[in-house]
């Protein structure tokens, strides 16, 4: 194989998920976000979850998170609103750490 | 689980830290009960990741011996990045790994040496859970005496916090505080496979052998560097970055650690290889200074990267025996005192044997390693002046005495602030 450069969804997608349909671990207050002007959760999160759409607004999808807690810590206005782990079970499993 | 069950120990969190308490504890004839979140040990855990083995020795003389260990680390390196140049220095010293001797230190994959560990503490007789999330304590008049995971009670004489950098346990038990943005790293890997044969040549190394290296000015001037650890048929390749600087920077650290990857002295390394994981981690790099004031409360111990047990010196980076020599303290200061409000007070004079003093000693480094020069100019500079030392060609060349003072102005520097960071320097260490 020859080792490319390889953009976060391909990452993500070597990665086991257990996605917790039901219960998000991440909720973002949009609104507070939308005031955000640094937004440094767009350039910390290793897997580089949050996104702006074309126009302008913040995006997130918390399916493919790594469960670091950068973005808790990194979040200045605290539009995280909620920021736990995954039930148990759920989540990312890394088959090599 | 009914009321009426009582374990002397619950420890949250199947890590090297909670797996050496529970292992410790059990051996001892304790009751234990490990709760873990994830499916497996070390299903959640990323680390970088090197084990300095004379903490498992601690734990049990001759621990190592059946460990889920990688390479021994008999080649210490240093890597200096500048744009698409190098400098390389490597260590090697054989006395790291002398047959008679147990080796100083070994790259590890935490999947499968967290998942070895717990196994270990649940033959001594710790019973270890998988898959349940710890959601909060059971406190009673000011005692913890248990822990909630959904809608399960369960109780012990002592609760200890081995949860990791987040810690949620230890937050809600009130003893750390929120994490600072200014204290942390955030760290990326991806773990790429390659024949055991290819990392030898690679990597000169005798069947066994491993490198662990560190790597400078490859964090675009960000706080930080890159890491890269031979493991048994894999490279473990990885940078961390002070995020904080990351965000004014407005490069993600996903891109700045691609282009790490793809850098012209490291892509011949690991081209080859298939990756096959990608991880993340934050990492806490308060040091001393960031420790919470305390570590204990009665019925509640805090171990390991929870407590915020954790050196970085550019050159050594150790957590996990850290996290195994507080679990152990923890273990000891549990078995020791049978009051248990002496056995938080018993704790920490168990700490202070050991890490309490080490975390001490090399306060100063965190101002050193985040002096901005140290991640840009001065590798550059290096770069510079290698390249006039190694250079010949038909003209006469610049004599050092000229060159070196015209590299230092070209990259930003002077004199004087060579002086300044080298005082600096010499006082942090």
């Amino acid at each position: 194989m020859t080792i490319e450069r390889m953009t976060p969804p391909e990452l993500l997608s070597l990665n086991k998920f257990n996605v917790d349909e039901q219960e998000p671990h991440i909720v973002l207050d949009k609104k507070i976000c939308a005031g955000c002007e640094d937004k440094p959760c767009l350039f910390v999160c290793p897997a580089v979850l949050y996104k702006l759409d074309k126009t302008g607004d913040l995006t997130f999808d918390y399916a493919g998170c790594l469960e670091c807690g950068t973005c808790r810590v990194m979040c200045k206005d605290k539009g995280i609103k909620k920021w736990v782990y995954p039930r148990g079970t759920f989540g990312v499993s890394f088959r090599h750490g | 689980m009914s009321e009426t069950e009582k374990f002397d120990a619950i420890i949250i969190g199947a890590g090297p830290a909670g797996s050496a308490c529970a292992y410790t504890l059990a051996k001892a004839g304790r009751s234990v009960l490990v709760i873990e979140r994830a499916d497996t040990p070390g299903a959640k855990n990323v680390s970088g990741g090197r084990l300095y083995s004379y903490a498992l020795e601690m734990v049990d003389p001759g621990l190592c011996e059946d460990a889920a260990l990688e390479r021994k680390v008999t080649h210490e390196q240093i890597m200096m990045i500048s744009r698409d140049k190098a400098i390389s220095i490597d260590y090697f010293n054989p006395d790291f790994n002398r047959t008679d001797n147990v080796p100083h230190s070994y790259t590890i994959l935490r999947a499968k040496f967290d998942e070895w560990f717990a196994g270990k503490a649940e033959e001594s007789g710790a019973m270890v859970i998988c898959g349940v999330k710890v959601d909060d304590l059971i406190v009673r008049d000011g005692k913890v005496v248990g822990v909630i995971a959904g809608e399960d009670e369960m109780l012990a004489d002592v609760v200890v916090a081995a949860d990791g950098v987040n810690s949620f346990i230890a937050r809600k038990a009130g003893l750390v505080k929120e994490i600072s943005s200014h204290d942390v790293g955030v760290g990326v890997k991806e773990t790429i496979e390659l024949s055991s044969k290819t990392i030898e040549e690679r990597f000169n190394l005798k069947e066994g052998e491993g490198t662990a290296r560190v790597i400078m000015g490859c964090t675009e001037g960000i706080p930080g560097g890159g890491f890269l650890y031979t493991n048994k048929d894999s490279i473990s390749l990885g940078a961390v970055f002070f995020p904080e600087q990351v965000a004014k920077h407005g490069k993600s650290v996903h891109e700045i650690f691609q282009n790490l990857k793809m850098h012209p002295a490291i892509h011949p390394l690991i081209d080859g290889g298939e990756t096959v994981e990608y991880g993340g981690h934050l990492v806490s790099e308060a040091g001393y200074r960031g420790l919470s004031e305390t570590l204990y409360r009665e019925g509640f111990l805090v171990i390991g990267e929870a407590a915020g047990f954790v050196i970085n010196t550019g050159a050594t980076i150790r957590g996990m025996d850290l996290a195994i020599l507080s679990g152990l303290a923890a273990a000891r200061a549990i078995i020791g005192e049978e009051d248990s409000s002496k056995v938080g007070p018993a704790y920490v004079k168990e700490l202070n044997c050991t890490i309490l003093p080490s975390m001490k000693a090399v306060v100063g480094y965190k101002n050193l390693l985040e002096t901005p020069t140290l991640h840009k100019s001065y590798p550059n500079l290096a770069a510079d002046v290698f390249g006039q030392l190694f250079t010949v060609g038909g003209h006469v060349p610049e004599s050092m005495k000229r060159s070196v003072p015209r590299l230092i102005k070209a990259n930003g520097l002077s004199l004087w602030q060579l002086v300044k960071d080298g005082i600096m320097g010499f006082k942090a260490v």
